[in-house]
Protein backbone atom coordinates (compact mmCIF):
# COMPACT_ATOMS: atom_id res chain seq x y z
CA UNK A 1 0.00 0.00 0.00
CA UNK A 2 1.71 3.47 -0.69
CA UNK A 3 1.70 6.39 1.83
CA UNK A 4 -0.43 9.16 1.23
CA UNK A 5 0.63 12.81 2.34
CA UNK A 6 -1.71 14.75 3.78
CA UNK A 7 -1.58 17.36 6.25
CA UNK A 8 -3.38 17.62 9.11
CA UNK A 9 -3.72 20.82 11.12
CA UNK A 10 -0.25 22.39 9.78
CA UNK A 11 1.15 18.95 10.55
CA UNK A 12 2.51 16.95 7.95
CA UNK A 13 1.19 13.09 7.97
CA UNK A 14 1.48 10.13 6.20
CA UNK A 15 -1.28 7.32 6.14
CA UNK A 16 -2.17 4.06 4.23
CA UNK A 17 -4.00 4.24 1.01
CA UNK A 18 -7.91 4.15 1.91
CA UNK A 19 -7.34 5.09 5.67
CA UNK A 20 -9.25 7.90 7.16
CA UNK A 21 -8.86 11.25 8.23
CA UNK A 22 -9.63 10.04 11.64
CA UNK A 23 -6.95 7.21 11.70
CA UNK A 24 -4.52 9.55 10.05
CA UNK A 25 -4.97 12.20 12.82
CA UNK A 26 -4.76 9.80 15.64
CA UNK A 27 -1.89 7.97 14.54
CA UNK A 28 0.01 11.40 14.90
CA UNK A 29 -1.68 12.11 18.27
CA UNK A 30 -4.25 14.51 17.15
CA UNK A 31 -7.64 13.97 18.92
CA UNK A 32 -10.70 14.12 16.92
CA UNK A 33 -13.97 13.92 19.35
CA UNK A 34 -15.82 11.09 18.29
CA UNK A 35 -19.58 9.34 19.94
CA UNK A 36 -20.44 6.77 17.27
CA UNK A 37 -16.88 5.11 16.19
CA UNK A 38 -15.43 2.11 17.93
CA UNK A 39 -12.61 0.31 16.65
CA UNK A 40 -14.51 -3.36 15.80
CA UNK A 41 -16.93 -1.83 13.98
CA UNK A 42 -17.52 -0.08 10.50
CA UNK A 43 -17.74 3.47 10.51
CA UNK A 44 -21.36 4.52 10.57
CA UNK A 45 -20.71 8.65 10.36
CA UNK A 46 -23.75 9.07 12.61
CA UNK A 47 -23.17 11.77 15.37
CA UNK A 48 -21.39 13.98 12.91
CA UNK A 49 -18.98 15.10 16.30
CA UNK A 50 -16.00 14.29 14.20
CA UNK A 51 -16.51 16.56 11.55
CA UNK A 52 -13.51 18.65 10.39
CA UNK A 53 -12.93 20.66 7.48
CA UNK A 54 -11.04 19.53 4.30
CA UNK A 55 -9.51 21.65 1.95
CA UNK A 56 -8.41 19.70 -1.95
CA UNK A 57 -9.99 19.41 -5.08
CA UNK A 58 -10.42 23.48 -5.45
CA UNK A 59 -12.45 24.03 -2.40
CA UNK A 60 -13.39 23.43 1.21
CA UNK A 61 -15.41 20.74 2.51
CA UNK A 62 -16.87 19.91 6.00
CA UNK A 63 -16.51 16.23 6.29
CA UNK A 64 -17.01 13.18 8.84
CA UNK A 65 -13.32 12.60 10.05
CA UNK A 66 -14.36 8.51 10.68
CA UNK A 67 -15.91 8.20 6.93
CA UNK A 68 -13.18 10.36 4.72
CA UNK A 69 -10.77 8.76 3.06
CA UNK A 70 -7.40 10.23 2.82
CA UNK A 71 -5.93 12.43 -0.53
CA UNK A 72 -2.80 13.39 -1.72
CA UNK A 73 -2.39 17.24 -0.36
CA UNK A 74 -5.49 17.43 1.48
CA UNK A 75 -5.44 19.70 4.26
CA UNK A 76 -7.38 18.90 7.42
CA UNK A 77 -8.34 21.31 10.08
CA UNK A 78 -9.37 19.58 13.16
CA UNK A 79 -10.07 23.12 15.17
CA UNK A 80 -11.84 25.99 13.58
CA UNK A 81 -14.00 28.52 14.39
CA UNK A 82 -16.44 26.87 11.93
CA UNK A 83 -16.07 23.39 12.97
CA UNK A 84 -16.19 24.17 16.73
CA UNK A 85 -19.79 25.90 16.26
CA UNK A 86 -20.88 23.04 14.14
CA UNK A 87 -19.77 20.78 17.10
CA UNK A 88 -21.24 22.86 19.99
CA UNK A 89 -24.59 23.10 17.84
CA UNK A 90 -24.43 19.29 18.04
CA UNK A 91 -23.56 18.84 21.68
CA UNK A 92 -26.28 20.37 22.35
CA UNK A 93 -28.77 18.87 20.16
CA UNK A 94 -27.63 15.27 21.80
CA UNK A 95 -27.44 17.13 24.77
CA UNK A 96 -31.84 17.69 24.57
CA UNK A 97 -31.89 13.93 24.34
CA UNK A 98 -29.21 12.81 27.11
CA UNK A 99 -28.28 15.77 29.19
CA UNK A 100 -26.41 14.22 31.73
CA UNK A 101 -24.61 11.21 29.40
CA UNK A 102 -21.00 11.44 31.14
CA UNK A 103 -19.22 10.58 27.78
CA UNK A 104 -20.79 14.28 26.49
CA UNK A 105 -19.68 16.32 29.79
CA UNK A 106 -16.32 16.67 28.90
CA UNK A 107 -17.41 17.44 25.35
CA UNK A 108 -19.65 20.00 26.79
CA UNK A 109 -16.76 21.99 28.74
CA UNK A 110 -14.61 22.12 25.54
CA UNK A 111 -17.16 23.34 23.36
CA UNK A 112 -18.68 25.67 25.43
CA UNK A 113 -22.07 23.62 24.65
CA UNK A 114 -25.22 24.81 26.54
CA UNK A 115 -27.28 21.83 27.47
CA UNK A 116 -30.05 23.91 28.30
CA UNK A 117 -30.33 25.88 24.86
CA UNK A 118 -32.89 23.45 23.65
CA UNK A 119 -35.89 22.35 25.53
CA UNK A 120 -35.56 18.89 27.01
CA UNK A 121 -36.61 15.51 24.94
CA UNK A 122 -35.09 12.94 27.18
CA UNK A 123 -35.25 10.03 24.91
CA UNK A 124 -31.72 9.06 25.85
CA UNK A 125 -30.82 7.17 22.87
CA UNK A 126 -28.67 9.48 20.77
CA UNK A 127 -28.62 7.52 17.89
CA UNK A 128 -25.09 6.08 17.64
CA UNK A 129 -25.52 2.95 16.82
CA UNK A 130 -23.10 1.28 18.79
CA UNK A 131 -25.29 -1.46 20.51
CA UNK A 132 -26.89 -2.20 17.00
CA UNK A 133 -24.19 -2.25 15.05
CA UNK A 134 -21.40 -4.46 17.89
CA UNK A 135 -24.73 -7.04 17.92
CA UNK A 136 -24.80 -7.32 14.43
CA UNK A 137 -20.77 -6.82 13.46
CA UNK A 138 -19.10 -8.35 16.57
CA UNK A 139 -21.56 -10.79 17.85
CA UNK A 140 -23.57 -11.50 15.43
CA UNK A 141 -26.59 -12.01 17.47
CA UNK A 142 -29.23 -9.06 15.68
CA UNK A 143 -30.49 -9.12 19.27
CA UNK A 144 -31.12 -5.51 18.89
CA UNK A 145 -32.40 -2.91 16.19
CA UNK A 146 -34.04 0.29 15.50
CA UNK A 147 -37.24 0.88 14.71
CA UNK A 148 -39.39 3.57 12.92
CA UNK A 149 -37.46 6.64 11.29
CA UNK A 150 -37.01 9.88 11.61
CA UNK A 151 -37.49 11.87 14.78
CA UNK A 152 -39.11 8.84 16.10
CA UNK A 153 -36.32 6.85 15.69
CA UNK A 154 -35.41 4.70 18.90
CA UNK A 155 -33.86 1.17 19.99
CA UNK A 156 -35.80 -1.91 20.55
CA UNK A 157 -34.37 -5.39 21.38
CA UNK A 158 -36.33 -8.34 19.98
CA UNK A 159 -37.42 -10.35 23.11
CA UNK A 160 -37.07 -13.84 21.84
CA UNK A 161 -33.71 -13.82 20.91
CA UNK A 162 -32.93 -11.05 23.54
CA UNK A 163 -34.03 -13.42 26.29
CA UNK A 164 -31.74 -16.30 25.49
CA UNK A 165 -28.84 -14.30 24.42
CA UNK A 166 -28.07 -11.22 25.95
CA UNK A 167 -27.95 -12.52 29.36
CA UNK A 168 -24.17 -13.93 29.08
CA UNK A 169 -22.84 -11.01 26.44
CA UNK A 170 -24.09 -7.24 27.67
CA UNK A 171 -20.89 -6.50 26.00
CA UNK A 172 -23.24 -3.70 24.25
CA UNK A 173 -23.97 -2.19 28.18
CA UNK A 174 -20.54 0.09 28.14
CA UNK A 175 -20.63 1.35 24.82
CA UNK A 176 -23.81 2.77 25.50
CA UNK A 177 -22.85 6.41 25.82
CA UNK A 178 -26.21 7.33 27.67
CA UNK A 179 -27.31 4.16 29.40
CA UNK A 180 -30.55 4.38 26.93
CA UNK A 181 -29.49 0.91 25.75
CA UNK A 182 -29.63 -0.52 29.75
CA UNK A 183 -33.03 0.85 29.78
CA UNK A 184 -34.64 -0.66 27.27
CA UNK A 185 -33.20 -3.61 28.05
CA UNK A 186 -34.55 -3.93 31.30
CA UNK A 187 -38.23 -2.62 29.57
CA UNK A 188 -38.25 -5.53 27.07
CA UNK A 189 -37.11 -7.80 30.29
CA UNK A 190 -40.27 -6.36 32.38
CA UNK A 191 -42.62 -6.28 29.27
CA UNK A 192 -42.08 -10.07 28.44
CA UNK A 193 -40.96 -12.03 31.80
CA UNK A 194 -43.96 -14.15 31.28
CA UNK A 195 -44.24 -14.94 27.59
CA UNK A 196 -40.65 -14.85 27.04
CA UNK A 197 -38.94 -14.96 30.85
CA UNK A 198 -34.53 -13.89 30.43
CA UNK A 199 -32.17 -16.19 31.35
CA UNK A 200 -30.76 -15.16 34.37
CA UNK A 201 -27.93 -17.18 35.22
CA UNK A 202 -24.27 -18.80 33.66
CA UNK A 203 -25.18 -21.21 30.81
CA UNK A 204 -26.24 -24.80 31.85
CA UNK B 1 -51.70 -17.77 9.76
CA UNK B 2 -51.08 -19.96 6.13
CA UNK B 3 -47.29 -20.95 6.24
CA UNK B 4 -47.58 -22.94 2.76
CA UNK B 5 -48.87 -19.89 1.30
CA UNK B 6 -46.35 -17.90 3.20
CA UNK B 7 -43.33 -20.12 1.70
CA UNK B 8 -44.48 -20.21 -1.59
CA UNK B 9 -44.41 -16.50 -1.65
CA UNK B 10 -40.64 -17.01 -0.32
CA UNK B 11 -39.77 -19.64 -2.86
CA UNK B 12 -41.16 -17.17 -5.46
CA UNK B 13 -38.73 -14.82 -4.97
CA UNK B 14 -36.02 -17.98 -4.69
CA UNK B 15 -35.16 -16.74 -0.50
CA UNK B 16 -33.27 -14.20 -1.94
CA UNK B 17 -32.95 -11.91 0.58
CA UNK B 18 -32.59 -9.08 -1.93
CA UNK B 19 -36.29 -9.36 -2.31
CA UNK B 20 -37.11 -9.01 1.19
CA UNK B 21 -39.03 -5.73 0.89
CA UNK B 22 -41.00 -7.54 -2.35
CA UNK B 23 -42.13 -10.30 -0.05
CA UNK B 24 -42.94 -8.27 2.77
CA UNK B 25 -45.59 -6.18 0.43
CA UNK B 26 -47.37 -9.95 -0.58
CA UNK B 27 -47.86 -10.82 2.86
CA UNK B 28 -49.00 -7.44 3.50
CA UNK B 29 -51.54 -7.46 0.58
CA UNK B 30 -52.68 -10.67 1.36
CA UNK B 31 -53.46 -10.05 5.26
CA UNK B 32 -53.54 -6.31 5.22
CA UNK B 33 -50.32 -6.95 7.92
CA UNK B 34 -47.43 -8.86 9.06
CA UNK B 35 -48.35 -10.92 11.61
CA UNK B 36 -45.13 -12.19 13.70
CA UNK B 37 -45.12 -15.76 12.74
CA UNK B 38 -45.14 -14.43 9.11
CA UNK B 39 -42.25 -12.30 9.75
CA UNK B 40 -39.96 -14.67 11.68
CA UNK B 41 -40.59 -17.49 8.71
CA UNK B 42 -39.27 -14.75 6.35
CA UNK B 43 -36.16 -14.08 8.72
CA UNK B 44 -35.64 -17.81 8.54
CA UNK B 45 -35.90 -18.58 4.89
CA UNK B 46 -34.11 -15.46 3.74
CA UNK B 47 -31.44 -15.25 6.06
CA UNK B 48 -32.33 -11.53 6.97
CA UNK B 49 -31.61 -10.85 10.64
CA UNK B 50 -35.33 -9.91 12.44
CA UNK B 51 -33.98 -6.94 13.84
CA UNK B 52 -33.63 -5.62 10.49
CA UNK B 53 -37.18 -6.67 9.20
CA UNK B 54 -38.33 -4.71 12.04
CA UNK B 55 -36.61 -1.86 11.12
CA UNK B 56 -37.83 -1.90 7.26
CA UNK B 57 -41.51 -2.92 8.61
CA UNK B 58 -41.57 -0.18 11.19
CA UNK B 59 -39.84 2.12 8.43
CA UNK B 60 -42.48 2.20 5.83
CA UNK B 61 -45.88 3.51 6.08
CA UNK B 62 -46.85 0.87 3.71
CA UNK B 63 -45.99 -2.11 6.28
CA UNK B 64 -48.53 -2.65 9.62
CA UNK B 65 -47.19 -4.53 12.23
CA UNK B 66 -50.75 -4.70 14.02
CA UNK B 67 -54.07 -5.84 11.86
CA UNK B 68 -56.09 -3.77 9.49
CA UNK B 69 -59.66 -3.69 9.32
CA UNK B 70 -61.56 -5.13 5.81
CA UNK B 71 -61.81 -1.73 4.59
CA UNK B 72 -58.73 1.03 4.68
CA UNK B 73 -60.02 4.85 4.61
CA UNK B 74 -57.97 6.94 3.67
CA UNK B 75 -58.72 11.03 4.39
CA UNK B 76 -56.80 13.50 2.32
CA UNK B 77 -55.00 16.29 4.37
CA UNK B 78 -52.71 17.62 1.49
CA UNK B 79 -53.06 21.39 0.74
CA UNK B 80 -56.19 21.48 -1.47
CA UNK B 81 -58.00 19.57 0.54
CA UNK B 82 -57.20 21.13 3.39
CA UNK B 83 -58.60 24.44 2.31
CA UNK B 84 -61.38 22.84 1.35
CA UNK B 85 -62.42 21.54 4.65
CA UNK B 86 -60.90 17.84 4.80
CA UNK B 87 -60.72 18.39 8.76
CA UNK B 88 -64.25 18.63 8.97
CA UNK B 89 -64.54 15.40 6.55
CA UNK B 90 -61.84 13.86 9.25
CA UNK B 91 -64.01 14.59 12.29
CA UNK B 92 -67.33 13.24 10.79
CA UNK B 93 -65.71 9.95 9.84
CA UNK B 94 -63.85 9.70 12.97
CA UNK B 95 -67.53 10.06 14.53
CA UNK B 96 -69.12 7.60 12.88
CA UNK B 97 -66.56 4.98 12.62
CA UNK B 98 -65.13 5.94 16.53
CA UNK B 99 -61.82 5.45 15.26
CA UNK B 100 -58.50 8.33 15.44
CA UNK B 101 -56.27 7.91 12.30
CA UNK B 102 -54.16 5.22 12.89
CA UNK B 103 -56.62 3.04 14.58
CA UNK B 104 -59.17 0.06 13.54
CA UNK B 105 -62.28 -0.98 15.09
CA UNK B 106 -63.04 -3.62 16.84
CA UNK B 107 -64.93 -5.07 14.17
CA UNK B 108 -61.88 -4.88 11.64
CA UNK B 109 -64.14 -3.39 9.97
CA UNK B 110 -62.52 0.55 9.02
CA UNK B 111 -58.96 1.19 9.76
CA UNK B 112 -58.38 5.16 9.66
CA UNK B 113 -55.37 6.98 7.80
CA UNK B 114 -54.74 10.68 7.30
CA UNK B 115 -52.60 10.91 4.00
CA UNK B 116 -50.77 13.78 2.88
CA UNK B 117 -51.82 13.90 -0.89
CA UNK B 118 -53.61 11.80 -3.41
CA UNK B 119 -52.52 13.38 -6.46
CA UNK B 120 -56.54 14.64 -7.60
CA UNK B 121 -56.75 17.60 -5.95
CA UNK B 122 -59.11 19.23 -8.36
CA UNK B 123 -61.26 16.91 -6.30
CA UNK B 124 -61.03 17.22 -3.29
CA UNK B 125 -61.84 17.11 -0.44
CA UNK B 126 -60.76 13.59 -1.11
CA UNK B 127 -61.55 10.03 0.84
CA UNK B 128 -60.12 7.49 -0.46
CA UNK B 129 -61.44 3.65 0.75
CA UNK B 130 -59.88 0.65 -0.94
CA UNK B 131 -58.10 2.36 -3.38
CA UNK B 132 -61.46 3.83 -4.70
CA UNK B 133 -61.69 7.66 -4.73
CA UNK B 134 -64.64 9.34 -3.57
CA UNK B 135 -64.17 13.01 -4.47
CA UNK B 136 -65.90 16.56 -3.63
CA UNK B 137 -66.75 15.31 -0.31
CA UNK B 138 -68.68 16.75 2.40
CA UNK B 139 -69.36 15.86 6.31
CA UNK B 140 -72.79 15.33 5.44
CA UNK B 141 -71.78 12.28 2.61
CA UNK B 142 -69.49 10.52 4.26
CA UNK B 143 -72.26 8.88 5.92
CA UNK B 144 -73.55 7.87 2.50
CA UNK B 145 -70.49 6.18 1.56
CA UNK B 146 -69.51 4.52 4.72
CA UNK B 147 -72.88 2.80 4.58
CA UNK B 148 -71.80 0.74 1.63
CA UNK B 149 -69.02 -0.86 3.20
CA UNK B 150 -69.42 -3.99 5.83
Amino acid sequence: MSDIILTIDGKEVSAGEGSTILEAARSVGIKIPTLCNHEKLEPYGGCRICTVEAEGRGGTQLVAACLYPVEKNLVVRTRSVKVDRIRKMILELLLAHAPDSMEMQDLMKEYGADRNRFEKEASFCIHCGLCVRYCAEVKKANAVGFIDRGTRREISFIPEIASSECWNCKECFPLCPTSALQAAYVLTEALNSLTHPFRHGPEE
Amino acid sequence: MDNDRINQIIEKHQCEASSLIQVMLEIQSIYHWLPKEALELVSDKLKVPLTRIQHIATFYKAFSLVPKGRHGIHICMGTACHVRGAGRILDSVQDLTGIKPGETDLDMKFSLETVNCLGCCALGPVMEINGKTHGKMAPAKTADVLKNYD
